[in-house]
């Protein structure tokens, strides 16, 4: 089900955007308008490959005026197995795909009185959308965007056309350091901080945020975490009777799905708690990979998240 | 998540000092004091960059004076408690992110300190609080829309519209309020006696 409703669209235009980053425009199947969302919503795009399908996250860039069609950018990985090759390699003006309902786990929180937007590579396709919200209400804010030169970053003439001096670009080909000791000291009362983009630059900035004397609660970050990879396990449900293998270079979500088992989920990702499941034995160690539990939850041994973490060892039993 | 958009009842975590913050602004009423003594006493190096606001007539006794030992960089004292929200809204209109703001006192006080800096674009959970003293809470008639504040039991009589009202446990973290519902509408004058409300 992955998040429910799947929506059929048709690709309906193709662009280059940077010299690895595609942005693809997704026209509804039937000739209708897709649902509005709200800046920073994602929706899990479904790639048919020959016998198996690819879901995988992607961030709602825009929508159309008329609510004819999405638009998403994906970015093509170096090592990928599979999703973002998939979309760079085989999907072609015209081809249809299956997408979700969008769901929105990196929300603007619109009573701030100023928003701090700060995106690396990739991370762009949140923000881009985030801006022009906030452009759209007249709200205060500010783009701080670091690429690693102009032809790898992606919308940067269109950010800047639109967004003028409020877009700040650090270019790391010039040595342009996006500094956020720089960034936060003296920032208004009631001022939100967005982040999304490689990890290292996530918690940088969080840790940045904290050290700047910002409360937790103002820091907002949307991670693209893929399911990390690691040794082969059995898995069993005890509820459905079913016993399956995750191969090293799957999530148990992934193997489950294969094996024809539909646990809910949302954002792949390790981040809506969607697929939390309770554990009733692990004969090894469980390897938590998202940023969802709690500390406390995680050293009780009890949940696990299907979407990105793992046994280390030699079978799971959930309780499913 | 941490964008809660239902109501839901704040929860009151207690007084815990955040050493990262750059300052302290911390607001007082009622038997808050101790509270803040309690979180503060001893933190010298916190204190030095700490600004106390409370209101004279609203400090339980004994309160204002430990208050005062506690030196703070700055104590200020307001004439009443219309006044300390002034002050306080004043001070966050100066304020930067590398603040944090505490308050101690009664359950009403803390949902009007919330509501103003939550309308200065602050998240509610992000105000460290710690409620003090009896139960007294800040409720609107669901029928007149005027707010009492500090009612301290249930049914009581809305000064607005002057029915009886019954204080329900949903919170309006908008409002900072809880909601009061007239308790007689199936038969008119039958009101149950008043109980004290119960945190
Ligand atoms: C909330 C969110 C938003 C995101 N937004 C964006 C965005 O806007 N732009 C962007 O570029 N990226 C985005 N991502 C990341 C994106 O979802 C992908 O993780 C990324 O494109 C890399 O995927 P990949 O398939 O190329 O690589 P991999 O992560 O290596 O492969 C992922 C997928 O491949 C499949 N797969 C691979 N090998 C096998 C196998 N042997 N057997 C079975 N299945 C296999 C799985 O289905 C798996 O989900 C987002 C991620 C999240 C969580
Ligand atoms: S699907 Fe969102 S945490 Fe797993």
């Amino acid at each position: 089900m992955s998040g429910g409703v799947e929506i059929a669209v048709v690709v309906a235009e193709i662009e280059q955007a940077a010299r690895n980053v595609k942005r693809f425009r997704f026209a509804a199947k039937d000739g209708g308008s897709l649902p509005h969302f709200a800046a920073g919503s994602h929706v899990v795009v479904l790639m048919r490959d020959g016998e198996r399908t690819i879901r995988n996250a992607y961030s709602l860039i825009d929508r159309a005026e008329d609510g004819s069609s999405y638009r998403i950018g994906v970015l093509r990985t170096p090592n990928s197995r599979g999703g973002s090759k998939f979309m760079h390699e085989r999907v072609s003006v015209g081809d249809e795909l299956r997408i979700t309902m969008p769901v929105n786990l990196f929300p603007l929180f619109h009573p701030g009185r100023k928003h701090l937007l700060i995106a690396g590579g990739i991370g762009v396709t949140p923000i881009y959308a985030m801006a022009d919200e906030l452009q759209r209400r007249g709200a205060l804010y500010e783009i701080h965007y670091a690429v690693r030169d102009e032809a790898h970053g992606a919308f940067i003439d269109e950010m800047r056309a639109r967004h003028g001096d409020r877009l700040k670009l650090y270019r790391r080909d010039l040595e342009e350091i996006l500094a956020v000791d720089q960034i936060l000291p003296g920032q208004p009362l009631g001022t939100h901080l967005y982040v999304c983009g490689p990890e290292g630059m996530i918690e940088a900035v969080l840790e940045g945020g904290l050290e700047a004397g910002w409360p937790k609660e103002h820091l907002h970050a949307e991670r693209f975490q893929t399911p990390p990879t690691g040794e082969p396990f059995a898995l069993r449900l005890a509820k459905a009777g079913l016993t399956c293998e995750v191969r090293g270079d799957q999530s148990m979500l992934e193997a489950l799905e294969e094996a024809g088992f539909d646990p809910p989920s949302l954002c792949r990702g390790g981040a809506c708690g969607q697929c939390a499941v309770d554990v009733l034995e692990a004969d090894g160690e469980l390897i938590h990979n998202d940023h969802y539990l709690s500390a406390a939850e995680r050293a009780s041994g009890e949940k696990i998240m299907l979407c990105v973490s793992r046994l280390k060892g030699r079978e799971l039993v959930l309780d499913l | 998540m941490n964008t809660d958009v239902m109501d839901s009842r704040p929860t009151y975590g207690g007084l815990r000092l955040d050493p990262r913050a750059k300052s302290h602004l911390v607001v007082v009423d009622g038997d808050g004091a101790p509270a803040v003594l309690d979180a503060f006493a001893g933190a010298e190096d916190e204190l030095n960059r700490t600004t106390i606001l409370c209101a004279h007539e609203d400090v339980a006794a004994g309160g204002l004076e430990r208050l005062c030992a506690l030196r703070a960089a700055r104590l200020q004292l307001s004439g009443s408690s219309e006044d300390l929200l002034t002050e306080f809204e004043r001070v966050l209109d100066g304020a930067d992110m590398s603040v944090r703001i505490y308050v101690a006192g009664r359950e009403s006080f803390i949902g009007k300190v919330v509501a103003s800096a939550a309308l200065r674009g602050v998240v509610p959970d992000s105000v460290v609080a710690e409620r003090r003293g009896g139960v007294s809470r800040r409720v609107q008639c669901v029928h007149c829309k005027h707010i009492d504040e500090g009612v301290t039991a249930s049914p009581y009589r809305c000064s607005g519209c002057g029915q009886h009202l019954l204080v329900r446990d949903h919170f309006s973290r908008r409002l900072a309020a809880f909601q009061g519902v007239r308790i007689d509408a199936e038969i008119p004058g039958e009101v149950p006696p008043a109980m004290e409300l119960a945190s």
